[in-house]
């Protein structure tokens, strides 16, 4: 009876969500808000990577801002160039530029297939040379989560740099075109937030097949006793490092999704700031869960829009002290809530008649 | 040294040194053992066995020469030692608590496991875990968090973890400390049906168990190998006597030689 239970609740909750991702929420939003919600689809596809490398893996992932930034510039560079078309230089660029070439690293993000592989693979890419690195040094805990921070902060700081290059505080904006549709049609929008919400869900589905397999469960053994797994024969720091390079192959994903549907990458968007948000919301909807980390980041992304369109002061209260009651009251989340109701309350008769 | 034979797949450890800042901790140990040997290793504190089998995994950085079945080990990393079939146990069991006895034994079982066999599904119970789930006797608490067994408990799971790795050494360091009488008693029997096939060290403080159990023994003191042979041999001898069993028969771990303190065991 509970196994059958247990067996159907996941497809359930898929095809729940499915439902109000593709059904409910366009007919109930408006253009407006539908364009929001996608904004918060691309913060919980990070959190989807996040519940994978902190969750699971135990890597508290505070630079996610990093890889999602690799990836939207990637997308946003391309956009950028078709915009302007062949030969021509992006707008930016000819007000800020002291050159009338593009630089050789703009050049091969032309093409669109370069763009979309750079996607994944520049984030990944670095993810795996940082994480080789640091998990052979046996580097972890609150040393990682620093370093991860300091990068993404690094980062932040070289594109503020380079004005004439990357639209430096500016960031990437005014996008006319995505892949020959046009962003200012409102239908292609729509089509748009449906890409993100398909992602989302092929993602989700992706990662908790990871979690139910034999990888997910070493990872768990890994995160819980690093030690004695490498007394098992396995080499922990590649365990560790093929759940990082996901996360980071995850955010950047959601970097570039994020730059059709919002319309701007920007430092401000990829520094310090924004990634802990990521991790906030992963953390208030529990981490360890796919479903919980994606309904925490959305969670906390409409509640900022919300409260701080009312009380733009307070936000950042209320969202520091959320945190702080999460992680010292309930570390597994909102979703261990359930669990905890359903071990305080009444015992419903398990002994067979 | 007593045994001149060049066993299958024995441990023969040659002038192995061991050093902290200036402090030796195993000062030129040489000892074989030979295959299906159920060795007990003693010693005051402070004496170098955890140090020792530290040094032999991998764990602390070693001189000398310590060759499994004819491979050197020492400079090899922690996982390649392990994959050569020496698996050890902790003080303190360490089992995954958050991951059920299947899971556990599962997981040990798999170190050579394909990336693509990783990424499936387990289906059913693998031989090896089923074999080892019985002989540890936890067939029927497979299902449960390894983090909900007591103690004793524990501490097979962790010796049925070396099985599934299908380890020809196993190196147990106290595995029956705070464990009860019985449980005890069942561990000693768990051993000797596994040393039936394979090469088992344990490191002891418990003297009732170690009579009852050790094929044959080998005395650390101060970094250096103070005795070896039967229970009946190294019992007899005066120098163990003397630095192990202390002033009075009733004090088993006193340690005259305190100066080598240091090395915590």
């Amino acid at each position: 009876m509970t196994s059958t239970l247990t067996r159907w609740r996941a497809p359930a909750g898929y095809a729940l969500g499915a439902l109000l991702l593709f059904a409910v929420a366009p007919a109930l939003l408006s253009d407006f808000r539908l364009g929001q919600l996608a904004r918060y689809l691309c913060f919980a596809i990070v959190a989807v990577g996040i519940a994978l490398a902190w969750g699971r893996g135990g890597m508290l992932t505070l630079g996610q801002g990093l890889f999602f930034g690799l990836g939207g510039y990637a997308m946003a560079m391309h956009l950028k160039l078709t915009d302007a078309g062949a030969g021509q230089l992006p707008d930016f660029m000819l007000l800020y530029g002291d050159t009338s070439e593009l630089p050789w690293w703009w050049e091969p993000f032309r093409s669109p297939a370069v763009a979309l592989a750079a996607v994944l693979v520049l984030p990944m890419g670095l993810a795996a040379l940082i994480g080789y690195a640091v998990f052979r040094r046996r580097v972890r805990g609150a040393y990682f989560a620093i370093l991860s921070q300091a990068l993404a902060a690094a980062f932040a700081i070289l594109l503020v740099g380079q004005q004439a290059t990357t639209g430096g505080t500016n960031g990437l904006t005014n996008f006319q075109g995505f892949f020959g549709f046009s962003l200012l049609d409102p239908v292609n929008r729509r089509t748009v937030y449906f890409l993100i919400a398909a992602v989302l869900l092929l993602l989700m589905i992706g990662v908790r097949q990871l979690f139910l397999s034999r990888y997910g469960e070493l990872l768990v053994a890994v995160r819980d006793s690093e030690e004695r797994v490498r007394f098992l024969g396995y080499d922990p720091a590649l365990v560790k490092l093929v759940a990082y390079v996901l996360s980071a192959g995850t955010a950047g994903i959601a970097g570039a999704l994020f730059v059709p549907a919002v319309g701007i990458i920007s430092p401000a968007l990829i520094g310090i700031v924004p990634s802990i948000q990521f991790v906030i919301g992963a953390a208030i909807g529990g981490r360890a869960s796919v479903a919980g980390a994606v309904i925490g980041a959305v969670a906390v992304a409409w509640a900022q829009t919300t409260l701080s369109e009312e009380f733009p002061a307070a936000w950042t209260y209320f969202q520091a002290g959320l945190f702080i009651a999460v992680v010292a009251f309930l570390p597994g989340g909102l979703v261990s809530l359930r669990r905890l109701l359903a071990r305080r309350g009444p015992r419903v008769a398990e002994v067979p008649a | 040294m007593t045994t001149p034979d060049e066993p299958l797949k024995g441990l023969r450890i040659t002038d192995l040194r061991v050093s902290f800042d200036g402090f030796t901790a195993v000062d030129g140990v040489s000892l074989t053992v030979g295959p299906g040997d159920l060795r007990f290793l003693i010693g005051p504190n402070g004496a170098g066995k955890t140090t020792l089998v530290d040094a032999v995994t991998g764990l602390v950085p070693a001189t000398g020469s310590v060759e499994f079945g004819g491979t050197e080990l020492l400079g090899r990393p922690v996982h390649r030692i392990v994959r050569l079939g020496i698996g050890r146990t902790f003080q303190t069991a360490t089992v995954f608590e958050n991951l059920t006895v299947l899971q556990n034994l599962d997981i040990a079982a798999g170190a050579g496991r394909s990336p693509a066999a990783l990424l499936r599904r387990r289906k059913g119970v693998p031989d090896a875990v089923a074999r080892a789930l019985e002989t540890i006797g936890l067939t029927d608490r497979r299902g449960d968090l390894a983090g909900t067994l007591a103690h004793g408990r524990r501490q097979w799971l962790e010796i049925g973890m070396l099985l599934v790795q299908d380890v020809q050494l196993l190196l147990l360091d106290e595995p029956v400390a705070g464990m009860s009488h019985d449980e005890r008693a069942e561990t000693g029997g768990l051993l000797r049906r596994i040393a039936e096939d394979r090469t088992v060290v344990v490191i002891e403080h418990d003297m009732d168990f170690m009579r009852t159990f050790a094929s044959s023994v080998t005395v650390l003191h101060a970094g250096r190998v103070l005795s070896e042979g039967s229970v009946a041999d190294v019992q007899a001898d005066p120098r163990v006597q003397e630095v192990y069993l202390g002033h009075s028969p009733g004090e088993p771990v006193a340690a005259p030689a305190g100066g080598s303190a240091g090395g915590e065991d």
